[in-house]
């Protein structure tokens, strides 16, 4: 076994993941060329078990599955912040978050406004003439 | 410490202590009596303050006999010693009792100058007048009885203060600031010389003592430079040329400081330092040399300067610039002695004029003497002091002027003609010819000033006087002799301005002006004079005449004018004289000028570079953080990719350097 | 070339390409799809290296939960069905870093193994690994079951419906650091 080839296959997917998280513009799609960045780092855990030899053996697939929980992990709570924010901006484009610049309480009442809210989350803003509560 | 030196040492502190009570003194109350009552308080603070150094003086003339010295260590710094000590001759006592009383008369006569005017003028702050009058004479005694240089220095100094205080005491006048800035700032200049001068002998004798810098063998070249670098001081406070451009515009002052500061005392001190340390001076020719130079110059710019005034102050002022110069100039031949009797009879008539002009200017509500005339008749007493005051400046016999300035001339042709003195020869003719010419111009120049204002046509007086620094005698419209506070002292000092001269013939007083051998010396026969203070010599005839000369000009032109100022004889060069040579301008032009542009651009460099390096620091400190703070507010994506940019850039250096190593 | 090598290549070029898809597609969905694919691939490929455990894992919680719930996000926030023009930002810098790391770390690997081989060591089963787990690495098992109870309870807060509205009994001003789930903090 060459393991050449499956090291080269991981660099290009770190590489193509790393292409994907700056290049894209929807939070869900940098999520996944995360996923891709991780399984990168997954591929060249489990090959440096058959090239390296661990002191404890197994070890890179070991690491590996502890990778494999925490993405898991870390994809829940991504996603539940993702689709916090489509519920307030309405939008889950990574170039419309801005880093203050402007106070925080105008830019949330001046995005949270139009109807932003999704049909199952009732909003608490008063002046949305909404379903029965 | 004996009788001699523990009056001595209270001499300056009697005024010192008058001085500063009376500097104590609220400065105005609201109630007219409250007014009065403080300016009583001061008054008698004054007065006593001056009659307590005068008997003190007295006292320790009576007492002097011989050298006196005392002296404690003041402050050690690391081998040089400052102390405070005293060091009294019979110069030093004779020149306190001047001082001394000349500022008892100024006292009286100024607390009936500055007097209070009708309620809604302002009071001429009479009460802090008196007390720097007082702080005055305590600092020129000082100067007078100091046995250390730097307590010289200190009086010294604290006269130079005091002179700024009061030449621009009445603040309404809008030319005394300017004027008494100029006096301190050109006093200054000569101050600095004046203080490298006594350091460089502190430093090379190891103490300040008097005694010990006398006894101290200095280096030529020590010598030469701090002897120099004195001479600056003295051409500041002496006004000497080129430095006596402030003592006319010091006039602006009320006219007794005029008589106390710039005609009496302060103006003397710088002569008076020279003879302190006259075996210094002896043992260096270049600094005698350069001292007869200034005070030929002098002699000459201040008498021709004097023929051209208006002003009847301006005149009396150049001519102290005159008489001063015969003061250095005969200290530059090597007589000490003819130098310091000129000294104390020019104290006495020069102060008795001004206090005779102030009397003409109060009646007559101005000082320009193209306003004045024919005085004599309703102002006969101030006219007869005038009269002997003018005689004894210009040399007429028997008056004290004439003894003591046969005195410097006769000191200047043996200088001359045998030149075996300190100085070199030449310097000696040019003294003594200078002396000669000036002996006509002044002469010249007093029978004008008689002339123009107590003789001729009376002018209408003004009703009103203009000038604010007059006081309110002149609304009757007749002028008449002044109030006895202000006629008595003009009257007590004509008497030593006509008898003064007498005393040349004393032993005893010959005796006391000679100076103080230094202790340790050997050879005594140089330093005494021949025969006394008087010379009358045949040679006496020259000046006699040249004196005639000068007056009879001076009446002939008054008379073929009928009348008119004889200074129009001048012709073109009057209003040459009257800039006194444009001196003044130059000055401003070559000094005054460059040293404003050099502080306004200093201001602009503190300002733009040094304050704006600092702010600018400040400034692109914050732009700096302001920089970094947009940058750090990079929105996801950018953040993304300068992290992401970043682990590259680490993992790249990390890799060459883990191939290179 | 032995058929392992073959294999990896296979799997490895089907890995790179559905990644290449992934970052490039213009459709959203599509994007999900190729990702599994791609998971997929990797998950062959550990079975290839003898990690038995892994890829099996791989299969039940990447392709299984991970993707299904990328897919349902995507579906949550509205995604166009079909091609969307506005997926991408601009190119250069993603190209620059990603395309640099990818192939520099390509060049540190070939560099360091070049064509060498090595003996496919035993497989990773179930049973070896759960006693090297539970043996050695128990502490971080440990801690990582603390983890996911975290991001558990996490993701929960994190999807209250009040998070966005602003409370007037609160006074903070708005300053740039803002921890995620707090309440009343308005965006």
């Amino acid at each position: 076994m060459r393991p050449v080839i499956p090291y080269v296959t991981a660099a290009l997917l770190f590489g193509l993941g790393g292409y994907g998280v700056l290049r894209r513009r929807n939070a869900v799609l940098v999520l996944m060329a995360v996923e891709l960045m991780l399984n990168a780092v997954n591929l060249i855990l489990v090959t440096a078990d058959t090239t390296a030899k661990a002191v404890l053996p197994h070890g890179g697939q070991v690491f590996a599955l502890f990778v494999i929980v925490l993405a898991a992990a870390e994809i829940g709570v991504g996603l539940a912040i993702v689709l916090q924010l489509y519920r307030m901006r309405a939008s889950v484009s990574v170039d419309a978050i801005p880093l203050a610049g402007h106070p925080p309480d105008e830019s949330a009442r001046a995005a949270a406004r139009p109807g932003g809210a999704a049909p199952d989350h009732p909003h608490v803003s008063g002046d949305e003439p909404e379903g029965p509560r | 410490m004996n009788t001699t030196t523990l009056l001595g040492a209270l001499l300056p502190f009697v005024p010192m202590t008058a001085g500063l009570a009376g500097l104590l003194l609220p400065p105005s109350s609201h109630t007219a009596t409250g007014q009065d009552a403080i300016r009583r308080v001061a008054a008698i603070l004054g007065v006593v303050g001056a009659t307590g150094s005068l008997a003190l003086a007295v006292a320790l003339l009576v007492t002097v006999d011989g050298p006196a010295e005392s002296s404690t260590t003041w402050i050690e710094l690391g081998g040089l010693t400052v102390t405070l000590g005293v060091r009294l001759d019979g110069a030093a006592s004779l020149i306190a009792v001047a001082v001394t009383t000349v500022a008892v008369a100024v006292q009286i006569y100024s607390i009936g100058y500055l007097r209070q005017g009708s309620p809604d003028e302002p009071d001429h702050r009479y009460p802090p007048y008196a007390a720097q009058v007082n702080l005055f004479t305590a600092a020129m005694l000082l100067v007078v009885v100091s046995g250390d240089l730097v307590m010289l220095l200190v009086g010294w100094e604290v006269m130079g203060l005091c002179s700024y205080l009061l030449i621009a005491h009445d603040r309404r006048l809008p030319e005394a600031p300017a004027a008494a800035m100029k006096a301190f700032l050109v006093t200054r200049v000569g101050d600095v010389g004046f203080l490298l001068g006594i350091a460089l002998f502190g430093v090379s004798a190891g103490s300040f003592r008097i005694a010990d810098v006398l006894a101290h063998e200095h280096s030529a070249a020590t010598r030469t430079i701090a002897c120099l670098l004195l001479l600056a001081g003295v051409a500041g406070k002496s006004a000497q040329f080129p430095l006596h451009t402030w003592l006319p515009d010091a006039m602006a002052g009320p006219t007794p400081i005029s008589a106390l500061i710039h005609a009496a005392t302060m103006v003397a001190a710088g002569v008076y330092a020279v003879t302190r340390l006259w075996p210094l001076f002896e043992a260096t020719p270049t600094a005698l040399t350069v001292l007869g130079v200034m005070a030929s110059v002098t002699l000459l710019l201040g008498a021709l300067a004097a023929t051209a005034q208006d002003d009847i102050k301006r005149v009396l002022a150049w001519s102290t610039v005159s008489q001063i110069g015969y003061l250095t100039g005969a200290l530059a031949v090597g007589s000490p002695p003819a130098a310091l009797f000129h000294l104390l009879t020019h104290a006495a008539f020069k102060a008795l004029l001004f206090l005779a002009a102030g009397a003409v200017i109060h009646a007559v509500g101005t000082t320009l003497m193209s306003r004045m005339g024919g005085l004599r008749h309703s102002m006969p007493v101030t006219f007869w002091c005038t009269v002997i005051g003018l005689g004894a400046l210009a040399g007429v016999p028997p008056l004290s002027g004439f003894w003591s300035k046969e005195g410097v001339l006769a000191a200047a042709e043996k200088a001359a003609l045998h030149g075996d003195g300190a100085a070199p020869g030449s310097v000696g003719w040019l003294v003594w010819l200078a002396g000669l010419v000036g002996v006509a111009v002044t002469a010249w120049y007093a029978t004008r000033l008689l002339l123009c204002t107590f003789f001729g046509t009376p002018r209408t007086p003004l009703a009103h006087p203009k000038d604010p620094a007059v006081g309110p005698w002149g609304t009757d419209r007749t002028p008449h002799d002044p109030p006895a506070v202000l006629r008595w002292p003009v009257l007590a000092l004509a008497v030593p301005a006509a008898l003064l001269g007498l005393l040349g013939f004393s032993n005893w007083f010959s005796r006391q002006l000679q100076p103080t051998p230094p202790a340790a010396s050997d050879a005594m026969s140089d330093l005494m004079p021949p025969a006394g203070l008087i010379h009358l010599t045949p040679t006496v005839l020259l000046p006699l005449a040249l004196l005639v000369v000068g007056a009879g000009l001076a009446w002939a032109g008054w008379r073929r004018g009928g009348g008119a100022d004889p200074v129009v004889a001048l012709g073109p060069l009057r209003s040459v004289f009257a800039r006194a040579f444009r001196l003044d301008d130059l000055q401003r032009t070559v000094v005054v000028r460059p040293t404003v542009v050099l502080a306004r651009t200093a201001r602009a460099a503190d300002e733009r570079v040094v304050d704006g390096a600092v702010t600018g620091t400040g400034r692109a400190a914050r732009s700096l953080g302001n920089g970094l703070d947009t940058l750090h507010r990079a929105a996801l994506p950018r953040a993304a990719a300068a992290v992401l940019a970043g682990a590259l850039l680490l993992g790249l250096a990390a890799a060459l350097i883990g191939v290179t190593a | 070339m032995t058929a392992v090598d073959a294999l990896l290549l296979a799997l490895g070029a089907v890995a790179v390409g559905s990644a290449l898809l992934v970052v490039a597609t213009r459709h959203l969905v599509r994007a999900g799809l190729y990702l599994v694919v791609c998971l997929g691939a990797v998950a062959g490929m550990y079975l290839v290296l003898a990690a038995e455990l892994v890829a099996w894992v791989q299969v039940l919680i990447y392709v299984g939960a991970v993707v299904v719930l990328l897919l349902f996000a995507v579906m949550l926030t509205r995604a166009p069905i079909g091609a969307s023009d506005d997926l991408d930002r601009p190119g250069w810098p993603a190209t620059l870093i990603g395309g640099g790391t990818g192939l520099g770390l390509a060049a540190l690997l070939i560099d360091a193994y070049r064509w060498t081989t090595v003996q496919v060591p035993e497989a990773g089963t179930a049973e070896r690994l759960g006693a090297q787990v539970f043996g050695s690495w128990v502490l971080p098992f440990e801690v990582l079951s603390v983890l996911l109870l975290s991001a558990l309870v996490g993701a929960i807060v994190l999807s209250r419906p009040d998070i966005g509205t602003t409370r007037p009994a609160r006074s903070s001003t708005g300053d740039g650091d803002e921890v995620p789930g707090e309440r009343g903090r308005s965006r």
